[in-house]
């Protein structure tokens, strides 16, 4: 016992340094830093200083609270708005019973989610609103509290994440004409809705491409890379364009809304990209771990499902989620095809006449939420890193 | 694999082919508007005044509501419209391959789209002009005075050619800024980038309110060039266009015989006399006119009660922006809105 304690593992001892140290070390150890850091802070304080005075005496915020639901939601009918609270609830609910199993990232997720219904709960919001929000408090807490400790339901829950995504759809659009058509999502909603499509059907289809591109097959072997450099040859608007022109033109007729457009443009944009991040990841793998699961007795897709692939995209991890964020801020460029995304709705506020002259507030504001989301991404994949250990071996 | 992709290859073709035989069914837009039960009317999202999505979510503007009286003369309802935002890039494919049924997004009538751009034309609704909007402290009255001045324009646009056909009529030389964007063109002349700006007259009046100081700008009494703006329809489908144009007409009729959405409804058989708003409304016995169009006897009456005459939809939306009314007036009244008579 004794001895065991004597071997543990341990990590180095963390540098800590006092604020003044860290300062001195850093930023003030040489006369030439001294300037530099002198003359850095000066500019500092007057881009800060414009840009402050700006935000707190000329620019005229009202607009964004006036339209906040605009922003939210676009053109999605208000007596219809049941149905993305909806969406919400199932997205609380999964989220809350996943941080009960799992614990860890999930649960700081869970918090910081609760902790945004609650403070909507306390906004001045209309009461209906209110009450949504302190209905989604509920749901998550709930959740939470029952998913504690059932690890036996982990596949139960990975599986009703995969059902969620038609299941959203389905109550998002309703049925028919007296549904919601997808000519109405709007704003925040449409945007995550293109970003979630685009990052949960592009993974999967960019690994296929990836292993094809590698297969020893020389068709496939072909069709991939021709897939692969075509698509990564044209820019993503030139993409959209061609499935809002085009489509219509080949197949007369044949009624595709313009989301599901978008969603298979983005999608299969973005397809292309990962799957050549996943072969960088596959191309890291020494041959030897071929072998050696050929040697145990596997085949191709044993091989490649438990040997390569996790290796490989465990490697990526940090390539692949940039790629993700890029494709978040890439679904803005629907605004430009015509769709009302967060982008499209700042835009058409600012057509609003009661609104005229703020574009810079409106802008800032998408931008704000843009980089909210983005960096919640980045954020969470380094603590994924980390948890595996990426880059430590 | 190989055998696999080739079915699957076949697949998608024989779709291809198969696809618009069965689409082919369709008779003429009328007849699909009605069986969808819905119109689909492509608009701007960004224009003010004439197409945006107010606080709501709900769609505004001049255009807007033509889209609405459209479907509240064949549907019955203002609100069986689904909005298309287009950009102007894409607003004339969208027509030609029956994404929209209409087409009602500040589109200038030109000879080349009429012909060449398998559009057809109904009235135009609004006619608008190319102008120039200054500082007054140039002190510039005329055209001729611009002569040196830096002038933002955006970029693709006929406002651009048409600045350089009139530069060049005029003889004098004048630079020209393009810009990408309409906002940003706005902030750079409000921040002094350029001298002058010119667009369309009813752009620059309603952009002369955002401005720091809209008194210190001025609109010269000149206009370069005719925008005609109104409804387009896909060529070759006139009973569809018919349609379209005598909505417009109705709600220049109404304006002109003193129809409103508040009195629209106190026009009974019994009580009216004369016998043009009669037919016009549909209170006469025969109720032809709206079966000659294939739409119910009182669609006037629903496209008036749905969005009012053409002065309550100008006041409505473009008022509000400073625009007056123009030669957008009745032509009993000086203007160039002249209904053809409903006979």
């Amino acid at each position: 016992m004794e001895e065991r304690e004597f071997t543990q593992e341990m990590k180095p001892p963390a540098h800590t340094k006092s604020p003044a140290r860290w300062l001195k070390d850093n930023l003030f150890n040489t006369w030439y830093n001294v300037l530099l850091s002198c003359l850095v802070l000066v500019v500092l304080f007057f881009v800060f200083k414009v840009l402050l005075t700006w935000a707190f005496t000329e620019a005229k915020w009202g607009v964004i609270p006036a339209n906040l639901q605009l922003f939210g939601v676009g053109s999605y009918p208000r007596e219809q708005i049941w149905r993305v609270w909806s969406v919400i609830y199932i997205f609380c609910v999964l989220v809350g019973l996943s941080a009960g199993i799992w614990g860890a990232l999930t649960l700081r997720f869970a918090l910081v989610l609760g902790g945004i219904w609650f403070i909507g709960a306390l906004s001045p919001f209309e009461l209906s609103t209110r009450g949504w929000f302190l209905g989604a408090v509920a749901t998550t807490v709930v959740s939470l509290l029952l998913g504690r400790g059932r690890t036996n339901l982990r596949p139960w829950i990975l599986g009703g994440w995969l059902l969620s995504f038609p299941l959203i759809m389905i109550v998002l659009r309703g049925f028919g004409e007296n549904g919601v058509l997808t000519s109405n999502w709007g704003g925040l909603l449409l945007t995550l809705i293109l970003a979630v499509v685009g990052i949960v059907v592009s993974f999967p289809l960019g690994v296929f491409l990836a292993l094809c591109r590698q297969s020893d097959l020389p068709a496939i072997r072909w069709i991939s890379t021709a897939y692969i450099e075509a698509v990564r040859g044209v820019p993503l608007i030139t993409i959209l364009f061609m499935g809002n022109i085009l489509v219509p033109i080949f197949m007369p007729g044949l009624d595709i809304n313009q989301v599901l457009r978008m969603m298979l443009g983005i999608t299969f944009f973005s397809a292309a990209y990962m799957a050549e991040n996943v072969r960088g990841g596959l191309q890291g793998i020494p041959r030897g771990q071929h072998e050696a699961a050929q040697a145990v007795g596997l085949n191709y897709v044993q091989t490649m499902l438990f040997i390569v692939l996790p290796q490989a995209l465990r490697s990526v991890i940090p390539a692949i989620v940039g790629q993700f964020i890029a494709l978040f801020k890439d679904t803005s460029l629907v605004a430009i095809i015509g769709l009302i995304d967060l982008l499209g709705v700042a835009r058409s506020v600012i057509a609003n006449p009661d609104w005229f002259g703020l574009q810079a507030e409106v802008y800032l504001f998408a931008a704000i939420i843009y980089f909210i989301f983005s960096y919640s991404m980045s954020y969470g994949s380094q603590e994924i890193e980390t948890a595996l250990g990426v880059g430590e071996h | 694999m190989r055998k696999l992709l080739f079915r699957v290859s076949a697949l998608v073709l024989a779709i291809a082919l198969v696809v618009p035989l069965l689409a082919e069914g369709e008779k003429g837009i009328l007849d699909k508007v009605k069986n969808r039960g819905r119109l689909i009317c492509g608009v701007n999202k960004e224009l003010p005044g004439f197409g945006f999505l107010g606080q709501n979510g709900e769609w505004k503007g001049f255009d807007v509501d033509y889209g609405r009286a459209i479907a509240a003369a064949v549907l019955g309802d203002p609100n069986k419209v689904e909005f298309r935002p287009l950009k102007a890039a894409e607003r004339f494919p969208a027509l030609q391959t029956g994404e929209i049924d209409v087409l009602i997004r500040n589109t200038t009538w030109t000879l080349t789209r009429d012909t060449d751009l398998g559009a057809d034309f109904c009235p135009p609704t609004f006619y608008d002009g190319q102008g120039f909007m200054l500082r007054k402290e140039l002190g510039i009255t005329s055209l001729k005075e611009l002569a040196g001045a830096t002038i933002g324009v955006t970029a693709g646009s006929t406002t651009e050619l048409n600045l350089a056909d009139t530069t060049r009529a005029l003889g004098i030389e004048v630079e020209s800024i393009v810009f990408e964007e309409t906002e940003t063109l706005y902030q750079s002349y409000d921040q002094g980038r350029c001298d002058a700006v010119t667009s369309d007259k009813s752009q620059l009046l309603s952009r002369r309110q955002s401005l720091k100081d809209p008194d210190a700008h001025s609109i010269l009494d000149v206009t370069i060039s005719k925008e005609p703006l109104g409804p387009v329809t896909v060529h070759g489908d006139n009973k569809w266009n018919d349609v379209v144009s005598w909505v417009v007409y109705a709600t220049f009729s109404a304006e002109e015989h003193g129809i409103t959405q508040a009195n629209v409804s106190t026009f009974k058989p019994e009580s009216t006399e004369n016998p043009e708003i009669k037919r016009f409304l549909g209170l006469d016995e025969s109720g032809g006119m709206g079966e000659k169009l294939g739409l119910s006897k009182d669609w006037a009456r629903q496209v008036i009660a749905a969005v009012g005459n053409y002065g309550e939809i100008f006041d409505r939306n473009l008022t509000p922006l400073g625009l007056p009314r123009g030669v957008n007036k009745p032509w009993t009244q000086g203007g160039l809105l002249y209904a053809m008579p409903f006979r």
